[in-house]
């Protein structure tokens, strides 16, 4: 009785996730490895027969798009923590994006006023930066803990634009200029640096270790009392207050946790490119991310990794496609919103929805053709 | 604006109106024979002073005094829009009285946080059931367990030991009370898809979850048939004998007599009557505030 009550209190859920969670754990070990390692593989993704030339995009560099689709991913997975999760709307994601950005760039580019007295690398930089990124989540959160919903939602649209303007107008944060020269991750191999300015595979493969690491902890709160307390605000704020959820501690935590995950996808990005400015972190691009955990399925990590992995995907593979005298990439947030228009029409949960709202919808379908 | 009261004047008359030979299974105390407590003492556990609350020119209390006492069912009963809930909302922190003290083991509950007021020891369950819907039945009473848990977001992110301690005792705890309020069958379904008798037996267990001392049930029997209705009496004195007091807001006369060993009755947010289940029957205010009989004629 017991251990039957025990195995069905946590996950019990029909199709594809259902089926996975009524393997043994050896098995289910054995599936998440296999798709690690795929993961790794993808960067020769264009060596498979016949399927893999459909894959790769051809406008850009794999390796360079891949790397793309991996800090969309972290910035999926940190905003799902904040919006699916904890309820909490919020339509300013890029400004963390771009505290961890900058945070990376002040402390290491020689363009930066601070370069004289760091001259950091940019490993010793990363601590920094993102506590940078945590302290912003917090000051975004602390003024908006009595809002909810649109409000929020407006505020925290406020907040990303304050950091862009902030950083195109202030001669420190050098606008349009942006800042140059920031130094690439460390490593040697074979007596030549591994993240190098030719080859994106090892960026790819460092922000999948990130990914990786960023999964098992979002995975460990997710199944504790912090988890729980995060679902109960979003079900039912006043209700969780209570019931003795102390709202407000794990509300900020939510954002400085999102913060601190969207300030992980910013570092990288500064490490990678080499060069940012104010024109990277347009609005566009927290709109973006958000239509990616939505589209994926909000609250849940499988879906905002494969919503994350799309919206970079599908702008890259349109890239140098032409049909007749037309690049389709200039269209490509025309062809990009048709596609999540038709995603969310056949599928308005999220491709892979969370376990939740599939058992909500599941129920209306019983609601309209009861069995 | 007041008072969220949902219950139209029918449903009340319909509640009221039940024969009360269709209630009791068999095996089951009857519906009326009262029932004092024997654990009941003579300690103040929750003392409500000359409170006062006004929303804006509307006065939902209006001076309003009494206590409970350790280990005893207080009734709270009134008709529609008495103030009930509002009393409720008071001790609860939700609502701040205008004027007027709530002392809880001898200590102000006014101005303190909701939760604070929860671990404190004071637990509720809501008029209309307000659960977690998406959340399994398991989940919902984890997060009532969660309320005197200490771990923090570090130890649960590194799975320390204070981490599996109290994930797991707080896992068997929840279980122990979906067995106690017996629904533990469904502990791994979201709570929107439970009948709702099932959902209003959840909302008792997560607030025992909060290992409370005084438990408040507001209308538990919203919506029951008499069959429910008498099981639902056989939890309360379960409750009650496992030592926590519970205060219950109650239309149903039959179901408040049948179980309170005291009842303060509020009318316009007064109180006008206080007693045994004997006493408050007989009184003529009651009489008059329930049956609308004006109180010169009584």
């Amino acid at each position: 009785m017991t251990t039957t009550t025990e195995k069905a209190t946590w996950r019990s859920s029909g199709g594809v996730r259902g089926w996975f969670g009524r393997q043994p754990g050896w098995v289910r070990g054995i599936i998440v490895l296999v798709s690690a390692i795929l993961a790794f593989l993808l960067p020769y993704a264009a060596e498979v027969p016949l399927i893999g030339p459909q894959i790769v995009t051809e406008g850009i560099d794999w390796p360079s798009a891949l790397f793309n689709m991996s800090y969309y991913v972290l910035l999926a997975l940190g905003l799902n923590v904040v919006v699916g999760y904890a309820g909490l709307l919020d339509l300013g994601y890029v400004g963390f994006f771009a505290v961890g950005a900058y945070g990376t760039a002040l402390l290491t580019s020689p363009d930066s006023v601070l370069y004289a007295d760091t001259g950091w690398k940019w490993l010793m930089a990363v601590p920094v930066a993102l506590a940078l990124t945590m302290v912003a989540g917090l000051i975004l959160g602390w003024p908006t803990l009595r809002l909810r919903g649109d409000y929020l939602a407006i505020v925290t649209l406020g907040f990303a634009e304050i950091i862009r303007i902030f950083a195109t107008s202030t001669t420190t944060l050098r606008g349009d200029r942006g800042f140059a020269s920031i130094p690439h991750p460390p490593g040697m191999w074979n007596g030549k640096p591994i993240f190098g300015v030719t080859d994106a595979v090892p960026y790819f493969w460092l922000g999948l270790v990130v990914i990786i690491l960023v999964i098992l902890g979002v995975r460990n709160l997710d199944r504790s009392r912090v988890g729980r307390s995060w679902l109960a605000i979003r079900e039912d704020e006043e209700a969780a207050e209570i019931m003795g959820v102390r709202t407000i501690k794990y509300k900020l935590w939510a954002f400085a946790i999102g913060a601190f995950i969207g300030g992980l996808g910013g570092v990288l990005f500064a490490g990678e490119q080499g060069f940012i400015n104010s024109q990277t972190f347009v609005l566009q691009f927290s709109i973006l991310v958000l239509a990616g955990v939505v589209m994926g399925g909000s609250g849940n990590m499988a879906g905002a990794i494969l919503g994350g992995a799309l919206i970079s995907y599908i702008p890259d593979r349109l890239r140098g496609i032409s049909l007749g005298d037309t690049d389709l990439y200039e269209y490509r947030f025309a062809l990009f919103g048709l596609v999540i228009i038709i995603i969310m029409v056949l599928r308005p949960q999220g491709l892979i929805p969370s376990r939740r709202r599939a058992m909500e919808l599941k129920d209306r379908e019983k609601e309209v053709a009861p069995q | 604006m007041s008072e969220p009261h949902k219950e139209t004047p029918e449903e009340l008359d319909r509640a009221n109106e039940r024969p009360v030979d269709e209630a009791a299974p068999t095996g089951g105390a009857k519906l009326d024979e009262p029932n004092p407590s024997p654990v009941r003492g003579e300690e103040v556990l929750l003392e409500v002073d000359h409170v006062t609350l006004r929303f804006g020119g509307v006065v939902a209390l209006n001076d309003v005094s009494f206590s409970l006492r350790k280990g005893e069912i207080f009734g709270l009963i009134g008709p529609n829009g008495a103030g009930k809930t509002t009393c409720f909302n008071a001790m609860t922190g939700v609502y701040r009285p205008t004027s007027g003290a709530i002392r809880f083991q001898g200590e102000s509950v006014v101005g303190k946080k909701k939760h604070e007021i929860t671990r404190g020891g004071i637990a509720r369950t809501f008029q209309n059931v307000r659960l977690f819907p998406e959340m399994t039945a398991l989940e919902n009473v984890m997060v009532g367990a969660d309320a005197h848990h200490k771990t923090s977001v570090i130890s649960a992110l590194f799975r320390l030991p204070r981490f599996w301690s109290e994930e797991k005792s707080g896992r068997a705890r929840s279980i122990e009370l979906l067995k106690f309020v017996g629904i533990v069958h469904r502990a791994g379904d979201v709570s929107r898809n439970l009948s709702y008798g099932e959902q209003r037996r959840l909302e008792i267990a997560r607030a025992l979850a909060t290992n409370p001392t005084l438990l408040c049930l507001d209308e538990p029997a919203a919506g029951f048939n008499p069959a429910e209705k008498e099981e639902l009496l056989q939890l309360i004195r379960k409750i009650r004998d496992t030592g926590v007091t519970v205060l219950l807001i109650e239309h149903d006369m039959r179901l408040v007599m049948g179980v309170t060993d005291r009842i303060v009755v509020l009318e316009f947010g007064k109180k006008i009557a206080e007693g045994t289940p004997a006493e408050v029957r007989d009184n003529p205010a009651v009489i008059a505030a329930y049956l609308g009989v004006p109180t010169d004629a009584a």
